[in-house]
């Protein structure tokens, strides 16, 4: 396939689709599939069934990617031709029947669809989550439709890979996965590397809780990753790329396991892509369940097939990655990012966020909130917009406590810093990072110090214990703030907990070491009274921690009693 | 072989080019205390204890995976760095069962050693006290779970210089454990060559041979030197 047929394919189904009388889009991401998609796609399909032999073409039920508010999933959107869309929420089977009769007899349905300006809507900006919700993943032609591998051509085509790499450093954008190095920049490096092969890698490992952007570009849109990949792969010289995708994701693998062999055969990837010199192959790897192993260099071991665990840096991947040759390694949603960025331009993209961080960046909102789900907003949108506006305030008439961005290696924002705007140095400035982008709202029934001790549970649970700090140190840390939590610590104890944060942030081998006392940083700085109401006057300000339920051994005057207890008997 | 000059603690000192840091620092007589790095091992950046502070990047560095450099400007001990340095070992005695008094090893460990050589004179952290196994089920030699500090130099030795890749790790974080042939018994082990290179290199009494009483292991690790110089001369070969 060269560029002209595949235009020539895009423009043929655009054709199709605008000759359907109506299309259905019903979201059939996971979280929508547990609030009972299946169920309301079977009706659906038998719906069509009943149809005569007239209605029946001009009808397509697609089953889509994830399209946001998942709280309020099962989604069906409505798309006539010559009227605006209509989205529902919460459909059930019946619901569903009712809408799609009513629209096929061109009335209105008993049904009220989500207002036309419904702010989880408005208020955000879709430049990688843009197909999600509007194609079927895993037909590659609606994909095309949309424009996929357009921009791939243009790029093998048109321009160099150095100007290639100008255009991504031209664009701003920023590593998606949590740490914001320039893109533009990495791919520069490994550009200029010389070596006998170089590798592309997609880092698919997203594991801190909550967060769910990559799964879900991932399912809802695997061409869009792939062609990243591939313009990356043109730009640095690369001729094979790894997705590496978590083992939790298996829906995720499949989708792009089909994806790449669809690719393939339509001469997208593989051996002379689209006509060009340029050969590109993908294959997938799934890890085995690391969180450790979305660091990149415990990442790259892994698809070696070895242990997965970090090794020191320098070198970087893009001096010696994979088997000792140059690698470029970037996350899910950076691949995600490109393909938009060479068909618009660089100024376009820039055009977007503030003036460090461009473009946009994809948040899974959750906790307490009214619309929880996948969100794409501008960066440098305030936390309060996306809190309030997006998430639709909290539920209940909840108080806003505080919002704990960048999972285990972030931070808690209190309420006096609702009005940060999130971009990469505000939220570093205040103690948190970016993260991979998981969200959680917290309201006033949240501990801090428990939330700090469940983060420091988790980063206890997944370190690989090669070093010793982060191995033993997090146990340590987990150990102190559980005597915090149960009521038996003592004001020295927190005097050993910031010195061993400090002791782990500084000196541990790879990134989960050294970002894992971070919540516990940053909550101890802006809920210090917490603690100390914790340590001092055995309250929890939350009602979380049950402190009346001391363990008899952890406090001296109880292990005197004990004793005497002994004695009398 | 090409000389380059860098800065120890305000010295200007020359280095082969391409040496460690830590054999140029060690070079000079200087004593950075170090437990999972052996001479004639691949490096591994994993105990934490020979980080330096190198002018101009952010972070303290290992010595022993940082390649000496022109014009480097290293601080091998300062307050920090020593307090770091007590910390990680008192987080390292935590972690196990380290009982000088009823140890093969005791007068002749490693890390005793550097206890007492940087100070370490009680630890502030709990000690996790875990349960941990022994296995003797090997003829020769015996293993001790609760005197591992998974430094891994058997790890490495058993794979690189024996070749047989008896040792591996199982579990993660914590919960990390030495194995033998994938988590059996050593002594039914099929691929060890019974050479006790292992037990050797191992800086504690975590490896030990068998029938030895407290403090009678005493351990001798230049062997290996001897081993690997001898091989790139062809010494071995008949």
């Amino acid at each position: 396939m060269n560029t002209v047929d595949l235009q020539h394919v895009a423009e043929e189904e655009q054709q199709r689709q605008q000759q359907l009388n109506l299309r259905l889009f019903l979201c059939y991401s996971t979280p929508c599939l547990s609030a009972g998609a299946e169920r309301v796609k079977n009706a659906l399909d038998g719906l069509c069934d009943e149809l005569d032999e007239e209605q029946r073409p001009t009808l397509e039920i697609v089953a889509t990617g994830c399209m946001g508010p998942c709280s309020r999933g099962p989604l069906l959107r409505l798309a006539r031709c010559d009227e605006p869309e209509e989205i529902y929420e919460k459909v059930t089977p019946e619901m569903a029947c009712n809408i799609v009769r009513a629209a096929l007899a061109a009335q209105s349905a008993a049904a009220e669809p989500l207002p036309s300006d419904f702010p989880f809507f408005a208020c955000q900006t879709l430049i990688a989550l843009e197909n999600n919700g509007r194609i079927d993943p895993e037909q590659i032609i609606h994909s095309i439709a949309r424009g996929a591998y357009s921009s791939l051509g243009h790029v093998l085509h048109e321009m160099t890979p150095e100007q290639v790499c100008n255009e991504i450093t031209r664009s701003g954008l920023r590593g998606r996965g949590g740490g914001g190095y320039p893109t533009g920049v990495k791919w520069e490096l490994v550009r200029k590397a010389q070596a006998e092969r170089k590798y592309v890698v997609a880092n698919g490992d997203e594991g801190d809780p909550g967060a769910y952007m990559d799964r879900t570009i991932m399912e809802s849109d695997p061409h869009r990753v792939l062609e990243g990949m591939a313009i990356a792969g043109y730009a640095c010289g690369a001729e094979q790329g790894y997705i590496y995708v978590r083992g939790e994701y298996p829906l995720a693998a499949a989708r792009l396991a089909k994806a790449i062999k669809d690719a393939e055969r339509r001469g997208l990837l593989g051996s002379r892509v689209l006509d060009s010199s340029f050969n590109f192959r993908i294959d997938l790897r799934v890890g085995a369940g690391a969180f450790v192993c979305g660091e990149e260099t415990a990442l790259m071991t892994s698809i070696m097939g070895r242990r997965g665990q970090p090794v020191p840096r320098p070198p970087y991947p893009a001096q010696r990655g994979l088997w000792g040759f140059p690698t470029l390694i970037n996350n899910v949603e950076t691949f995600a990012s490109v393909a938009p960025i060479m068909r618009e331009g660089a100024e376009w993209f820039a055009g977007f966020g503030t003036e460090k961080s461009k473009g946009t960046k994809v948040f899974a909102l959750c906790g307490e909130v009214v619309n929880s789900g996948l969100i794409e907003v501008q960066m440098g949108t305030s936390l309060r917009d996306i809190v309030f506006a997006i998430g639709g305030g909290l539920p209940d008439g909840g108080t806003f406590k505080a919002a704990q961005t960048g999972g285990p290696s972030g931070g808690c924002i209190p309420a006096d810093h609702l009005d940060t705007p999130v971009d990469y140095e505000s939220l570093q400035a205040l103690g948190s990072i970016m993260g991979s982008g998981g969200l959680i709202v917290m309201n006033e029934t949240s501990c801090m110090p428990d939330v700090a001790k469940f983060f420091m549970e988790f980063c206890m649970d997944e370190s690989c214990g090669k070093c010793v700090p982060c191995r033993v140190g997090t146990i340590e840390m987990l150990e102190l703030l559980t005597r915090i939590t149960d009521g038996s610590a003592m004001d020295e104890d927190l005097q050993t907990l910031e010195d061993l944060c400090h002791l782990v942030q500084e000196t541990s081998l790879c990134g989960l070491g050294m970002t894992a006392p971070n919540p516990v940083l940053n909550t101890l700085h802006y809920f210090r009274d917490e603690y100390l109401a914790h340590i001092r006057d055995n309250r929890c300000p939350a009602g979380v921690c049950r402190l009346d339920q001391v363990p008899l051994l952890k406090l001296p005057e109880h292990a005197e009693q004990l004793t005497i207890f002994k004695e009398e008997h | 072989m090409s000389v380059i000059t860098l800065t120890i603690n305000g010295e200007l000192v020359s280095a082969r080019s391409g040496q460690s840091l830590l054999e140029a620092i060690r070079d000079q007589g200087i004593s950075l205390p170090t437990l999972c790095y052996l001479d004639g091992l691949s490096t591994r950046g994993g105990c934490r204890l020979c980080l330096v502070e190198i002018s101009g990047q952010a972070r303290l560095q290992p010595a022993c995976t940082t390649t000496a450099g022109e014009g480097m400007v290293v601080v091998t001990h300062n307050d920090k760095i020593n307090r770091y340095r007590k910390m990680i070992l008192e987080l390292t005695f935590a972690e196990r069962n380290h009982t000088c008094a009823v140890c093969v090893s005791n007068e002749h460990c490693e890390l005793q050693t550097l206890a007492a050589e940087l100070g370490m004179d009680h630890v502030r952290y709990d000690y996790l006290n875990p349960q941990l196994g022994i296995d003797i089920s090997h003829e020769k030699y015996g293993v001790d779970h609760n005197r591992c500090i998974l430094c891994l130099r058997c790890v490495r030795v058993c794979d690189e210089v024996e070749g047989a890749h008896t040792w591996d790790v199982r579990h993660r974080g914590i919960a990390s454990r030495v194995i033998t042939d994938l988590n059996r018994p050593w002594g039914e082990s099929e691929s060890c060559t019974e050479c006790g290179k292992c037990v050797e290199v191992c800086p504690t009494g975590a490896l030990f041979d068998k029938g030895m009483s407290v403090g009678e292991m005493k351990k001798k690790t230049n062997f290996l030197r001897r081993i690997l110089d001898g091989r790139e001369k062809n010494q071995w070969n008949r």
